[in-house]
């Protein structure tokens, strides 16, 4: 009998990867894709594998161990936020030249509309700038079938695949059947050992071979019963592109027989002979698809194409920004829906915050109190919990941009005679990208004072444990910050005074110093009894 | 394929205080009757003591969208009365809002609770309970959550005995007295609420 699972798209893409024989997985904890790696880590199938499933410390650590799995032999996938993909582009992009050994799955989580994001990048522009095949499944069973055949196309194709998840599927449940679970590969090097040495004649050679293996790709994309389908409508001069999560939007508007002709789109590169077949059909065709709009701007053309007409993000048939709904393509496709009701005045909004108890808001409050002198503007940070420092009452930094921005910005600051500089990042922030930064600040002897806030957990994501638990002060001094200005405070109430002293001591000091404020995140504290119980 | 029979709900509240495991019980339960089901949450960010929120979709045809379109919950379920009100765009101009009377007051602009009330009053259905103290009396303030899954459990397409299968299932982790609090809470929220409509 098929076994029905009730599992979360993230879920779905774990348990593909277990089931299809994967030997190791990696990632770095970021929303929407966290739980794919928190799925194989809890699973008992993946430990009696004994696959490999270990946080790493950034994306690019993570896509690499990858690439290094893929080299031996065997299946590996590597998951991360949209934005983490930005951190791993170097190996992301080098591995389409290099190509695979085992199959490599490199799976995004996108953040459309920002629920937890700096940005909402597409990463379906990412496949196409590696120029290899990218999967964009639009429910729960897609992606577990996706993955699944992800690593046969990936080892077919002997490139990596993107597998392309929004927030909305990453984070909802639904019914899964699974398949039959495949062995894992045998350790086995590439049939041609210069295959990833990129030296320029190599690397020459090999991204020729990429070039030349798109039409197959092409190929794929009309596969016949494959991931995109064309259903043509006799009578309509209308034609629907949906691709991944819109389709679903488009169904839930249209449940029976379709009006249009419709292009479903899970597979990239485009199928481009079933959008010419329909363009030969219609006098215009509606784009959706969540996230940028990829696949208009690839059809309007410059110039803008007068036959048929395309209409989507760019022409205001849908915003420009922001997640799609089952609203928004109703009204793009014509239908009558009435405007929803508004949200009545009195329902004001609750920004997330602390929680009682955080040692951030003991950091802030003894750094505003310790920067009160020099006036305002002057904190750079990161992204973690303690970027709710911005929020009041604290309102005690000025920047969050990107992970490990926080260091060298302060640096650059002080450069322009910004002086003095501070930085504020987590502990897990700081071995992610923080390091090499401070690197920089040690050999220069810049005035800045860092403020690692070390809560010992990766706590924005769920407090997983951060990869330099233990080492901080460790890593600090051994990239060059003097002894005598690492420090160590307690960030509690009752510690307040000799905090703020502490830190107008560092803040005054004209090189680089480093206070790590530790106290374990109140969360886990609080987990840890509660399971005591 | 037309839907024949679906139930459309918003479960609303703050972070901590169980929206996601009332989400778990009725997707436990609804697997039990081979009912189509689609369940999102949000994590992240938004949990840190701010707001938290699931749509749940449950029908006897395939669902397509993981949301549900604006105007067509059947039901909003919120277990703080601030956060109900956020999602009455979605409310079916018949739909029925239930909400718990205790508010969370982590704001400093929250508002005076009686304005809430008079929001939550004005809808042709809704069903107002002091979740609090019922799941106090149940033995654990802490189960409101189940007060108010037990306040919903007439309006939604599931068996009765199947939500206490899932709440046994989801709870026996943490012992049998927890389990028990829980369906003390689930059954004190169904009474409450039977009484009122």
């Amino acid at each position: 009998m098929e076994e029905r699972m009730f599992l979360l798209g993230d879920e779905a893409v774990a348990q593909a990867a277990l089931d299809a024989g994967v030997s190791g997985c990696y990632a770095y904890p970021g929303t929407p894709s966290t739980e794919i790696l928190e799925y194989v880590r809890a699973s008992a199938q993946a430990a009696e594998a004994g696959v490999v499933r270990e946080w790493s410390a950034n994306e690019k650590t993570a896509v690499e161990a990858a690439l290094g799995m893929s080299y031996a032999g065997k299946r590996a996938m590597v998951c991360m936020k949209h934005v983490g993909l930005n951190v791993a582009a170097d190996p992301f992009m080098n591995a389409a030249i290099t190509g695979v050994n085992g199959g490599l799955l490199v799976v995004v989580a996108d953040d459309p509309s920002m629920h937890s994001s700096q940005n909402e990048q597409d990463s379906r522009y990412y496949g196409h700038f590696a120029q290899i095949p990218v999967l964009e499944p639009a429910s729960q069973q897609e992606a577990y079938d996706m993955v699944r055949e992800g690593f046969d196309l990936s080892e077919r194709f002997g490139v990596p695949v993107l597998v392309r998840l929004v927030t909305r599927l990453s984070h909802s449940r639904s019914a899964v059947v699974r398949r039959e679970r495949l062995p894992q590969r045998p350790l086995k090097l590439p049939g041609d050992p210069k295959q990833f040495i990129l030296l320029p004649s190599i690397a020459r050679e090999r991204y020729r071979r990429l070039l030349a293996d798109r039409p197959l790709f092409v190929e794929e994309a009309h596969r016949e019963e494959g991931y995109n389908q064309y259903l043509p409508a006799a009578e309509s001069r209308t034609g629907v592109i949906a691709t991944g999560l819109a389709y679903n939007y488009l169904r839930e508007n249209f449940p029976g027989r379709l009006p249009f002709h419709l292009l479903k789109v899970s597979f990239y590169p485009l199928p481009v002979r079933m959008i010419e077949e329909m363009f030969g059909e219609v006098d215009e065709v509606i784009v959706l698809e969540e996230g940028y709009p990829y696949v208009e701007e690839q059809l309007l053309g410059i110039p803008p194409r007068r036959h048929p007409r395309i209409r989507g993000r760019l022409d205001g048939t849908l915003p420009r920004d922001g997640e799609l709904n089952p609203w928004l393509v109703g009204k793009a496709l014509g239908r009558n829906l009435p405007e929803p009701e508004e949200v009545p005045g009195v329902a004001v909004g609750r920004p997330p915050s602390f929680c009682p108890g955080c040692g951030h808001i003991d950091v802030y409050n003894a750094l505003n109190e310790a920067l009160e002198p020099y006036g305002p503007g002057r904190v750079f940070s990161d992204i973690g919990c303690y970027t709710m420092g911005a929020l009041p009452p604290y309102n005690a930094i000025n920047t969050c941009v990107d992970m490990g921005a926080s260091i060298t910005m302060a640096v650059g600051a002080a450069d322009a005679g910004l002086v003095p500089s501070v930085a504020v990042i987590g502990d897990s922030t700081f071995t992610h990208s923080g390091m090499t930064g401070l690197l920089d600040a040690a050999n220069k002897r810049s005035p800045v004072t860092l403020i690692i806030s070390d809560n010992d957990a990766t706590a924005m994501t769920g407090g997983q444990p951060p990869s330099g638990l233990g080492k901080i002060e460790q890593i600090c001094l051994g990239l060059g910050v003097e002894k005598e200005h690492v420090r160590t405070i307690i960030p509690l109430r009752k510690y307040h005074e000799e905090n703020v002293k502490v830190m107008k001591e560092e803040i005054a000091y004209k090189g680089v110093s480093v206070i790590v404020a530790r106290r374990e995140c109140i969360r886990l504290v609080a987990a840890r009894k509660c399971n005591k119980k | 394929m037309e839907k024949k029979m679906k139930t459309d709900i918003i479960l609303a509240g703050v972070g901590g205080q169980g929206i996601l495991s009332i989400a778990a019980v009725i997707g436990l339960a609804a697997v039990k009757e081979t009912l189509f089901i689609k369940q999102s949450e949000i994590h992240g960010m938004s949990q840190q003591g701010g707001e938290v929120y699931s749509h749940l979709r449950l029908s006897d045809a395939p669902v397509h969208s993981d949301m549900i379109p604006l105007g067509e919950a059947d039901l909003i379920l919120a277990v703080e009365p601030l956060e109900g009100l956020r999602y009455l765009p979605y409310l079916k101009k018949e739909g029925w809002l239930i909400s718990n009377t205790a508010p969370v007051k982590n704001i400093a602009d929250y508002p005076d609770p009686e304005r809430i009330y008079g929001e939550i009053r004005r809808r042709p259905h809704h069903l107002l309970l002091d979740a609090a103290a019922l799941a106090r009396e149940a033995g654990s303030a802490k189960a409101a959550n189940m007060v108010m899954l037990g306040a919903a459990s007439p309006f939604i397409q599931v068996k009765e005995d199947h939500l206490l299968e899932a709440i046994r299932a989801l709870f026996s982790r943490k012992g049998e007295e927890v389990v028990e609090t829980n369906i003390r809470a689930f059954r004190a929220g169904k009474e409450a609420a039977m009484k009122k409509r």
